[in-house]
């Protein structure tokens, strides 16, 4: 636990949180957006807000993969797990995501579809490899950081000429989700939330680097900083962020110096750029359409794109009328402004997008923090 | 010539279970007397009926069950034998109880190795002996090769509760102290290591153990503790929610307080698990008044079983019933129970 216990210690942390609170200026608030469901949920498991000032809120941002895929993309998932001769490979956490009508892939599987839990893209290609009468296909999902191992799996598939094996991608793509936050209208009525900065993505950044934030801040002068999911990282880039709207500055600054650069990982890009290219619109879950915001393989791969050998036609499955995940994931509403919250909507039975995984703004809240919506609006410490 | 019901010994190192085991005939007989009798053996066993017959003590019983379906069945530190006591052992002694008879239900699956059974029942018989309680009773099936995994085991147990003593989840109190005996996560973690999709080498070995002997010892130096119970399935958060339930309370405990190994912590970051949701079979928590915590905690530590005891947290009053924990960076979460299945089948 070397290397992370370090970036947990409660000293440490009681430091950097003075230093917010003495910087802090009272004349104003600074509305945070952490992107990041790995942010999210440090946020809430090591109860990080609990040591900012009151003057300071965090905005739990899209960055939760498994919240962010639309209901219809679950629902062709089950489609194809239903085939003859398929099995479905997938990440635990996308067994449980709601469909309508009671769907899941957890439920598609009592039913007697072979759908089998893996930890990563080459659990699947070694499944493929052991059962060649299987047809293996892997539910992608993910930003970036999980993008270039789906890139890999393919590649090895080409090269063995694993004709059994296929990949479902839904790898989507972080700054244009960003950048559709900071486009999007706000709901009729609700009042804009002016964001002030964004606490930018982890391991996204290995990948891509800290440049492709620079836009937010040059065209939208809006502070990032790319900083580590642990407790102190968050802590050090709110420190950052503050500073950087005192100062008036907004700028791209990385708090995450021991992973990440300003062009990130050329290898894994370059991975990415071999076989995917970009879709001209993708869904989002709480986002809606976001053009440009996601990843599809190329034609030269089409052999192992289960989209070609399967159908897969475009579902559209509205989130519940009255769901609040797009207002909360723009910041304009908090968890529990939402009356679904805690009583139709909860982890076991998520009806958004916010609460279906526990990196999701309000699965976290519930888990960890929903304690503090029956006590008495906190105090600045 | 005399007359010898099983001519032939089971074939304890090549055969198989075969359908024939559970139908009611002589190769079922033969099965019972020369695996299960000759390693549980007992005198109510010995009696052979269908059921066992002993003297009921004046006070108070308990009885408990489990059913046992963990794969794989040998794991570091333990197989569903010994678990299968263990787990039965522990829901009785969770009363205060001294447990004293358990009955034996095997499910098993047709072509199941009769060496690996062997094995299993020996381990069994081990626990049974280690914790001082007897197999008086069982029962076999077997199920056609497929419908089954190998072997399921569900035991039962009664013991018996000493004078005076009352232990409840339900009678937790506001300001009361809450102890852990030892670190957190151990079988979980130890069985998931060697899940056919997730192998990772660790050291780490199963807690399962029975902790009737620390429980008599606990009993002993403080007889008004208010609760104990073993934090299993769901893992210190269920327990710990299931209490505060029970009893109508909150709590607060500290994540510095609570003992993670080393190796535990690392595996849970890299699963993306919580130490306090992962199963353990071989620790208790135990709730009690905070002036008898010092004395509870001595009793605890002077147990092997009891060595890493800890004073974890409080019992507070509050009408919503959260359990809370202070993490070790200096805020406040709860902890909850799971939403869904962590992992399958780990007891």
């Amino acid at each position: 636990m070397k290397y992370i216990e370090e970036f947990r210690d409660g000293d440490l942390a009681r430091n950097l949180a003075r230093s917010i609170h003495a910087e802090v200026r009272p004349d104003r608030r600074y509305n945070l957006m952490e992107f990041c469901g790995g942010h999210t949920h440090a946020i809430a498991r090591f109860g990080v807000e609990d040591l900012l000032p009151a003057a300071v809120t965090m905005i739990h941002g899209p960055g939760c993969p498994v919240c962010v895929l639309p209901v219809g993309r679950i629902e062709n998932a089950i489609a194809i797990a239903r085939e003859p001769g398929v099995t479905l490979c997938t990440y635990a956490d996308l067994m449980r995501v709601p469909a309508a009508g009671g769907r899941s892939l957890l439920r598609a599987r009592a039913d007697g579809a072979d759908v089998r839990m893996v930890y990563s893209t080459m659990d699947a290609l070694r499944i493929a490899r052991d059962e060649p009468d299987r047809r293996v296909v892997f539910f992608a999902i993910g930003f970036e950081t999980t993008t270039p191992p789906t890139a890999l799996a393919l590649l090895q598939a080409a090269a063995a000429g694993l004709d059994n094996f296929s990949v479902f991608c839904n790898h989507v793509l972080t700054p244009a989700a960003m950048q559709a936050i900071l486009d999007s209208p706000d709901a009729p009525g609700a009042a804009a939330v002016p964001l002030d900065g964004f606490v930018g993505p982890a391991h996204v950044s290995t990948v891509i680097g800290s440049r492709p934030y620079e836009v937010f801040a040059t065209d939208h002068g809006k502070p990032v900083v790319i900083a580590g999911f642990e407790p102190l990282d968050v802590l050090q880039a709110v420190l950052m962020l503050v500073r950087q709207v005192n100062d008036g500055r907004h700028q791209v600054e990385n708090e995450y110096t021991r992973a990440v650069t300003r062009d990130g990982n050329a290898k894994a890009q370059a991975l990415m750029a071999q076989v995917f290219e970009p879709r001209p619109t993708f869904e989002w879950r709480g986002l809606g359409l976001v053009p440009h915001s996601a990843l599809r393989i190329r034609d030269a791969y089409s052999r192992w794109d289960a989209e070609r050998l399967f159908d897969v036609p475009p579902l559209a499955v509205p989130d519940h009328k009255a769901c609040q995940c797009g207002p909360i994931l723009r910041g304009v509403k908090r968890p529990a402004d939402c009356k679904l919250f805690g009583t139709a909507c909860t982890p076991e039975t998520p009806l958004g997008s916010c609460m279906v995984s526990s990196e999701g703004a309000c699965a976290a809240h519930w888990t960890y923090g929903r304690f503090r919506d029956a006590a008495p609006a906190r105090e600045s410490a | 010539m005399p007359n010898r019901p099983f001519p032939r010994k089971l074939d304890l190192t090549g055969g198989r279970v075969d359908m024939a085991h559970g139908a009611g005939g002589r190769a079922m007989a033969q099965l019972v007397e020369e695996l299960f009798i000759a390693a549980f053996d007992n005198d109510l066993l010995r009696q052979g009926n269908d059921q066992a017959a002993f003297d009921v003590p004046a006070g108070r019983m308990v009885m408990s069950t489990d059913s046992f379906v963990v794969s794989p069945l040998f794991f570091p530190g333990g197989d569903i034998g010994s678990m299968a006591v263990h787990g039965t052992v522990n829901d009785v002694a969770m009363s205060g109880a001294r447990p004293l008879y358990l009955s034996a239900g095997f499910v098993l699956e047709e072509g199941f190795p009769l060496a690996d059974l062997a094995r299993i029942i020996d381990s069994m018989a081990a626990a049974a002996r280690g914790a001082g309680v007897a197999v008086v009773t069982g029962d076999t099936k077997v199920v056609e090769r497929g419908k089954g995994d190998g072997v399921y085991i569900n035991t039962a147990g009664v013991g018996l509760v000493p004078e005076g003593v009352d232990i409840s989840g339900a009678h937790a109190r506001p300001g009361d102290a809450i102890l852990l005996s030892g670190t957190l996560g151990d079988h979980g973690v130890a069985v998931m290591s060697r899940r056919e999709n997730l192998t990772f080498d660790t050291d780490i070995l199963s807690d399962s153990a029975a902790l009737n002997h620390l429980v008599a010892a606990m009993v002993a130096a403080v007889p008004g503790i208010r609760v104990l119970r073993d934090p299993t399935r769901g893992g210190l958060a269920a327990t710990l929610n299931e209490i505060a339930r029970q009893s109508g309370v909150g709590m607060v405990v500290r994540e510095a307080a609570i003992p993670v190994r080393p190796a535990v912590r690392g595996a849970c970051e890299l699963l993306g698990l919580d130490p306090v949701n992962v199963a353990n079979e071989g620790k208790l928590v135990a709730v009690c008044d905070p002036a008898d915590a010092d004395r509870l905690l001595a009793a605890m530590r002077a147990d092997p079983l009891g060595r890493d005891a800890a004073v974890i947290g409080e019992v507070r009053a509050d009408d919503l019933g959260f359990v809370q924990m202070e993490t070790a960076l200096g805020g406040l979460r709860i902890i909850d129970w799971l939403a869904g299945e962590q992992l399958p089948r780990i007891c």
